[in-house]
């Protein structure tokens, strides 16, 4: 087993810990390091906890991967280490922890598919009867872990206000399952059980569940939504988040190219892409009152974004659906309507 | 100091005295009332440092004690019947990661139809997941047990369930002495526990195990089931020592010397068996009892050796294993391998119909003359299942067992729960 990684950890980087090493990767991802240091991510420092280390077994280019070691690595600085995470079944679970091959170098526990919400609850009620309030509690799960079969647990954790930061990877279905859909799958997409077969249109158009909504109406300290294309906007929020108490939740957007029929290589295209169409508001939430939203630098048509994914392949060409197109496009403007994404718009009155 | 007391009010301040550090409620009865208890003690700062929760599940429930458990809290919760079972994920995983929590079931019977009185499907339901189980006989064995189970539960890194009957134990007022503070404390050393969530020594607990290594990692669990055949009974006997009555063990065997018939059970209902047995003996027969204490593990050596010499043994069973009878028995019949004796199957209390002395005495007349079948079902109304099956037999929309049933018997017991 590891030791302890430390948020000032360069002294262990070579020794207990893997070296952290940079790609060029030819984008402003993982946060430009021309920057002075002090502006940089925490992603693009050396000194960065790695939490989740190289070595696990997600897909190439997975998204819910980048998120989760954006997320905790800069829960890791802000907390200066004194952090503990407990993880639904999904992906994230199982790519990390293929024994005695664990990526985590945080202590980590892993109980059920339905559950992490209470178990991190019960950390923190272990960790609170203890004395201990300088360590910090995540819960984390994918979309259905979250939205779905861990949802009771979740409510119950916000409506209790337990001291844990709970964050979601939405990469909109099942993927660890084989892509199967979710209550946040959104409508159109194929996914295994919602074939574009005859005249269905893929998943069906509903209300489906928008979580972070859920949450604000929860009433809790902190909500925000964010995605793995903006770590300076994503490390903002957690480190915003660790630094309260009570229930917190982000929800990060994640793409998936394996469930979505993407390229590996189209990932963080992709997280941008659905925030300057206006798909994915990201905004972020404060006592129940949304406090500020992150305009669309440049609003593009969400043809840009469906098209590079497979699981609209059946809305384009010699028999798509434009009609379907238009009331996806109609759902992306609302949203921004409602949360004034462009610039110009008033800020949200809730 | 023995007082009057309501038996969930006992396990309550018991539960207090063992000084968990997390507790998790929700409400179901008939084990509400412990639960009660235990967040006014918590309000009244009686047990601090303690974080009591209200949670919305038993899942719930059960999951924040898992997390409470691995980051090294002792933890507690009780539940009963219908919140046993939305647990048993949860129970499967809290004994596959060892942790020590200890919980309380207030056994009740599991629906449909629905029901709230006391038979032992619920924890029978649940015997195979890997907790301990240890039955009440009253509820002054049901207090001890408690103190019992934490050392147990943490010896061993298992959780416990304490069993005690629903209703005629939980809401029961008899004479129990609450072990002091001062007692239990000498008794049961702090929770250090085997694995824990700790940024100064982090580890990753609950990682995926396959093929390589799952029956390796599920035999611990039933080596460590078999420890406990030692530690429950030296525990047993530490807690005789030091508290000066016996509760607890794996078996107790009553008027066993030269008993052609045994009858074994488990829980409260021994005290009437064991009263049928004194007018039994008086007449002459010789009959005697043996009270199962700890199904899981299931005392498998002790049961053959205080059954061995017998000519017949009736099992007397508050839960039937739909399909095939007796679940009990079938254990028992497990360590009588080999022996041949009569093995009778009794199906008896399902869903509270009292088990009443004349009826244990009459069961009895019929299981020494060899009269009994292999499976029977104790003042059973076989006149109304006829009457359904007939309904049924005749075709088409017979409606629904339970309605049709109880339309036939009538306003007998139209309670309140």
């Amino acid at each position: 087993m590891s030791g302890p990684p430390k948020a000032d950890g360069a002294a262990d980087a070579g020794t207990r810990h893997q070296r952290v090493r940079f790609y060029q990767v030819g984008s402003h991802v993982v946060g430009n390091r021309l920057l002075d240091p002090e502006q940089r991510t925490v992603q693009a420092r050396t000194d960065r906890s790695n939490t989740l280390t190289c070595g696990h077994r997600a897909c190439r280019g997975c998204g819910e991967a980048l998120g989760a070691r954006y997320v905790l690595d800069a829960a890791m600085r802000a907390s200066g280490g004194e952090l503990v995470a407990a993880n639904a079944t999904g992906c994230l679970e199982v790519f990390s922890t293929p024994f005695p091959e664990s990526s985590w170098q945080l202590p980590w526990i892993h109980s059920v598919f339905g559950n992490a919400p209470a178990v991190a609850s019960g950390v923190a009620a272990a960790l609170r009867a203890k004395g201990r309030d300088d360590v910090r509690v995540i819960g984390q799960g994918g979309d259905g872990g979250t939205v779905d079969i861990g949802f009771g647990c979740l409510s119950g954790m916000f409506e209790r206000n337990d001291d844990v930061l709970y964050v979601c990877y939405d990469n909109e279905a099942y993927m660890n399952t084989g892509v199967q859909r979710s209550g946040a799958t959104p409508p159109a997409a194929r996914t295994a059980n919602t074939k574009p077969i005859a005249d269905h249109p893929g998943n069906r158009f509903g209300q489906g569940k928008d979580l972070p909504r859920i949450a604000i109406a929860h009433g809790i300290p902190y909500v925000a939504t964010a995605t793995v294309a903006e770590p300076h906007d994503l490390e903002r929020k957690v480190e915003t988040a660790v630094g309260m108490r009570g229930a917190r939740y982000i929800h990060v957007f994640v793409p998936c190219p394996l469930g979505w029929g993407s390229a590996s290589h189209d990932t963080i295209k992709l997280a941008r892409l659905v925030k300057e169409t206006g798909l994915f508001p990201v905004y972020e939430a404060v006592d129940g009152e949304v406090v500020g939203v992150s305009k669309i630098r440049r609003q593009v048509p969400v043809e840009e974004y469906l098209k590079l994914q497979r699981r609209y392949a059946h809305l384009f060409g010699e028999h798509g659906r434009p009609d379907i197109v238009e009331r996806l496009q109609a759902g992306a403007d609302r949203n921004i309507r409602e949360f004034g994404l462009l610039d110009g718009d008033e800020e949200v009155q809730w | 100091m023995l007082r009057q007391i309501e038996g969930s009010a006992a396990i309550a301040e018991t539960v207090a005295r063992c000084r968990p550090e997390v507790v998790c409620a929700y409400p179901i009865s008939p084990q509400t009332h412990i639960v009660e208890g235990l967040s006014d003690l918590v309000r009244a700062g009686e047990l601090a440092p303690c974080e009591y929760m209200m949670v919305e599940s038993e899942f719930a429930a059960m999951s924040v004690c898992i997390g409470a458990s691995a980051a090294g809290a002792r933890a507690y919760t009780a539940t009963a019947s219908q919140g046993l079972l939305f647990m048993a994920e949860a129970l499967f995983n809290a004994s596959g990661l060892g942790l020590p929590i200890v919980m309380t079931v207030a056994n009740r019977a599991v629906g449909s139809p629905i029901n709230i009185w006391n038979d032992h499907s619920d924890s029978m339901s649940q015997r195979d997941s890997g907790w301990l189980q240890l039955y009440a006989e009253d509820n002054q064995e049901a207090a001890d047990l408690h103190v019992q189970a934490f050392r147990i539960a943490e010896a061993l890194s298992l959780p416990v369930m304490v069993c005690m009957d629903g209703f005629i134990l939980t809401h029961a007022y008899e004479r129990v002495d609450v072990p002091s503070a001062e007692q239990v404390d000498a008794f049961l050393p702090a929770f250090e526990p085997r694995q824990v969530l700790d940024p100064a020594d982090p580890m990753t607990i609950g990682a995926m195990v396959g093929p390589e290594a799952f029956a390796e990692v599920k035999y611990l669990a039933h080596a460590k089931q078999m420890q406990a055949l030692d530690v429950i009974p030296e525990v047993a006997a530490d807690f005789e020592a030091a508290f000066g009555r016996r509760s607890g063990g794996l078996v107790r065997g009553y008027r066993l010397e030269d008993a052609e018939t045994i009858v074994v059970a488990l829980g409260s209902v021994l005290g009437t068996i064991e009263d049928t047995i004194d007018a039994m003996r008086e007449d002459g027969v010789s009959i005697g009892a043996l009270a199962i204490k700890s199904f899981r593990p299931f005392p498998m050596e002790e049961v053959r050796a205080a059954l061995e010499g017998a000519k017949r043994v009736v099992v007397l069973e508050k839960a039937l294993a739909v399909g095939v009878g007796g679940i009990v028995s079938a254990n028992v019949r497990m360590a009588l391998s080999g022996i041949q004796l009569h093995g009778y199957t009794v199906i008896a209390g399902l869903g509270g119909r009292p088990i009443t002395g004349a009826s244990l005495r009459r069961l009895f007349d019929d299981a020494v003359a060899d009269r009994l079948e292999p499976l029977s079902f104790l003042d059973m109304d076989w006149e109304r299942i006829e009457a359904e099956l007939k309904r049924m037999a005749a075709g088409g929309r017979s409606g629904p067992h339970a309605e049709n049933i109880l339309r036939e018997v009538g306003i007998v017991a139209g309670g309140s729960h």
